[in-house]
């Protein structure tokens, strides 16, 4: 662990936290150490965002600094031949019918460095193309997003079509105009208010 | 008709001129007395919500954004591209709910023009969207970082030649507007003109004209409608004109929502430079349409100012300054400010509370925030109303919503101030649950 990184990052100071990334790779640290150093990073974030004592423009901007080192990364980790273990697999996508990314794209962020395989389907996703995804990847959790009322119905029927896949597998909802009231309505197994949510409810079920 | 000397009024005298001149049915067309006294009474019950008198029961208002299509089987596609058959639509949505006692504004839209012009920021029912679908922004950096300085320097300009020919390309043409500083003097003007004479200006100026005549088209029919609802019905309109908080402005459609959020650790002071440019846009929107339009209140969705968007101290420093200003100086031409505010508030309504805005000037209808507290906090000062969910008029029950609506007037209720309203734009509900939310609105709602 590199406590200055981390600092760094999770004081939102991104020139220090940069330099100093570039700095540790250059002088031979293992890229994997670099990326776990954020990965830290970036969960003393989220549990400051679950207690109220940051919010979605601190968990965007370390989110930023830590794709900038993630970029830095990769070439050397390609290099050495590293790889990182994942801890399970998540299909995630905006509901038929909505085409709004930007939440959507936080929570999968966050899952990715959280250490969950994130297959992304992007916006307005029919329902078969969720089951499609998860019996391509074998993923056990789905996350269908919305930002508007009209993606109760897709969610509800991409929920049903997943149980037909495999009752076991666990889908969470999470967006705009999404509370428990929807969850129950789309029969999907969790709601979630935000991107920690999401990773807490992926987690338990991982 | 607004007095003779309106000019010279006080903001609070203003404001009842305005009102008195919106709910006034003299020489307006209605198509009978009764419809003329249903508007009288229902504009006079709406504004002494505003100006915190008690009336005789509370108002129930709504936006019904693509919900009167779902209910009369007409297309979203149809509310752009066929005015006919959406005033059609219109029409039996107004007529199968007599109960609706103001004008629900809702998505009925120029489709032609937003392809004239080649409008990019959003996606749009019947064009790049299907038929079913409602129109939708698309997240995006509409504006580059090193742009800041422009646009704070001169807003409307950098709008004008930079901003409307990205977003509409259809007009892009007017970034070659020459400088109208050319009109100053009788031997510049010609070279002016010979400027504005360039093939891209000049294309950009007969798409602006065409635009124009296609946005008219658009008001003579859509105006069919109001006509029908408000002198046929006497359902007063609610929405005069638009605004928005500038760092909404500014991180809505400019620099977007990613974008601004790493500013605000960037490039602080460039946000808050900006923010205050854009305030005197806002405030001149929102008051030249709201008194275009006679209806004296502009509907001013708030966005990113919600709970869990930023912290307190970051609304303090980024967000509440500049919407305060553009609230106060709304007031100030005696227009209402009407905050649609989306998302929570629970964490904002003591600050707000604090700024001490005039009394009975502004209108807040909330989403998720605990009605007992707005009430608390803003009861006392401004009228406030919303927060029936929209996933209860979605998937609740007649029974869940009249329990609903009969536990929000016990909180609310109690000394005027309130309208009874959903927390979003109603794109969906079932029919029996908006039904019962009105019946349910007119039982519970009486002093």
């Amino acid at each position: 662990m590199h406590q200055e990184l981390i600092t760094a990052i999770t004081e939102m100071d991104e020139e220090t936290a940069l330099a100093l990334a570039g700095k540790l790779l250059d002088s031979g640290a293992s890229p994997i150490e670099v990326l776990d150093d954020c990965k830290a990073a970036m969960e003393i974030v989220g549990k400051r965002f679950e207690a109220g004592d940051c919010f979605i423009p601190e968990l965007i901007f370390a989110g930023d600094i830590l794709a900038q080192i993630a970029r830095l990364v990769r070439p050397r980790m390609a290099a050495s031949g590293e790889v990182q273990h994942k801890i399970g697999k998540v299909v995630i996508g905006t509901v038929q019918g909505d085409i709004h990314d930007i939440a959507k794209d936080i929570v999968a962020f966050m899952l990715d460095i959280n250490g969950f395989e994130v297959t992304d389907l992007g916006v307005d996703v029919a329902p078969e193309a969720f089951v499609e995804a998860a019996k391509a990847n074998g993923a056990k959790i789905v996350g269908l997003s919305g930002f508007l009322t009209l993606a109760y119905d897709p969610m509800k029927d991409t929920v049903a079509q997943l149980r037909a896949l495999d009752p076991g597998i666990k889908v969470m909802i999470g967006g705009g105009q999404m509370d428990e009231q929807v969850r129950a309505y789309t029969g999907a197994d969790a709601y979630g208010k935000d991107a920690m949510a999401a990773i807490a409810l992926a987690k338990g079920w991982a | 008709m607004l007095p003779e000397n309106f000019a010279s009024l006080a903001p609070e005298q203003k404001l009842e001129a305005r009102l008195a001149d919106w709910i006034a049915t003299e020489g307006k067309p209605f198509a009978s007395p009764e419809a003329a006294e249903k508007y009288r009474a229902r504009a006079q019950r709406y504004a002494d919500v505003i100006r915190l008198r008690q009336p005789d029961r509370v108002p129930t208002t709504a936006f019904t954004g693509d919900l009167q299509q779902h209910f009369t089987g007409t297309s979203l596609g149809d509310y752009f591209y066929d005015y006919p058959k959406a005033a059609a639509g219109a029409i039996e949505f107004f007529e199968r709910f007599p109960e609706l006692e103001y004008y629900p504004a809702s998505n009925f839209e120029p489709g032609p023009v937003y392809d004239k012009v080649k409008y990019q920021l959003y996606r749009w029912p019947g064009n790049q969207l299907k038929a079913d679908q409602g129109f939708q922004y698309i997240e995006g950096e509409y504006m580059a970082a090193d742009e800041y300085d422009e646009l704070i320097r001169n807003p409307d300009g950098w709008l004008l030649r930079t901003y409307v020919p990205r977003i509409m390309p259809g007009l892009a043409g007017l970034a070659n507007i020459p400088v109208l500083l050319g009109t100053s003097e009788l031997p510049f003007v010609p070279f002016f003109f010979a400027g504005m004479a360039a093939p891209p200006v000049t294309e950009a100026l007969e798409a602006l004209l065409e635009s124009s005549r296609l946005t008219m088209e658009y008001m003579g029919q859509i105006g069919q409608t109001i006509g029908f609802a408000v002198f046929g019905q006497g359902m007063p309109m609610t929405l005069g004109g638009f605004s928005k908080a500038p760092f909404d402005f500014l991180g809505d459609t400019l620099r977007g929502t990613r974008s601004v959020m790493m500013d605000m650790f960037r490039r602080p002071q460039k946000v808050l430079a900006a923010c205050e440019a854009l305030t005197p846009l806002a405030i001149k929107m929102a008051v030249d349409a709201a008194a275009g339009a006679g209806v004296p209140f502009a509907f001013i969705p708030l966005h990113k100012g919600a709970d869990g968007f930023m912290s307190d101290a970051d609304f303090e420093k980024f967000y509440w300054p500049s919407l305060e200003a553009t609230i106060r100086g709304i007031v100030a031409e005696g227009v209402v400010p009407a905050m649609f505010v989306e998302g929570g508030y629970n964490s904002r309504l003591a600050r707000i509370a604090e700024a001490n805005l005039p009394k009975g000037a502004t209108a807040w209808t909330f989403d998720q925030t605990d009605m007992a507290n707005a009430k608390k906090f803003f009861g006392p000062w401004a009228a406030i109303g919303g927060n029936v969910p929209g996933s209860l008029f979605q998937t609740g029950t007649p029974e869940t919503m009249r329990a609903y609506v009969a536990q929000l007037m016990e909180t609310c209720k109690p000394g005027g101030g309130f309208f009874m309203a959903p927390g979003v734009v109603l794109d969906h509900s079932k029919e029996e649950n908006f039904r019962a939310w009105l019946e349910a609105g007119l039982e519970f709602g009486k002093y």
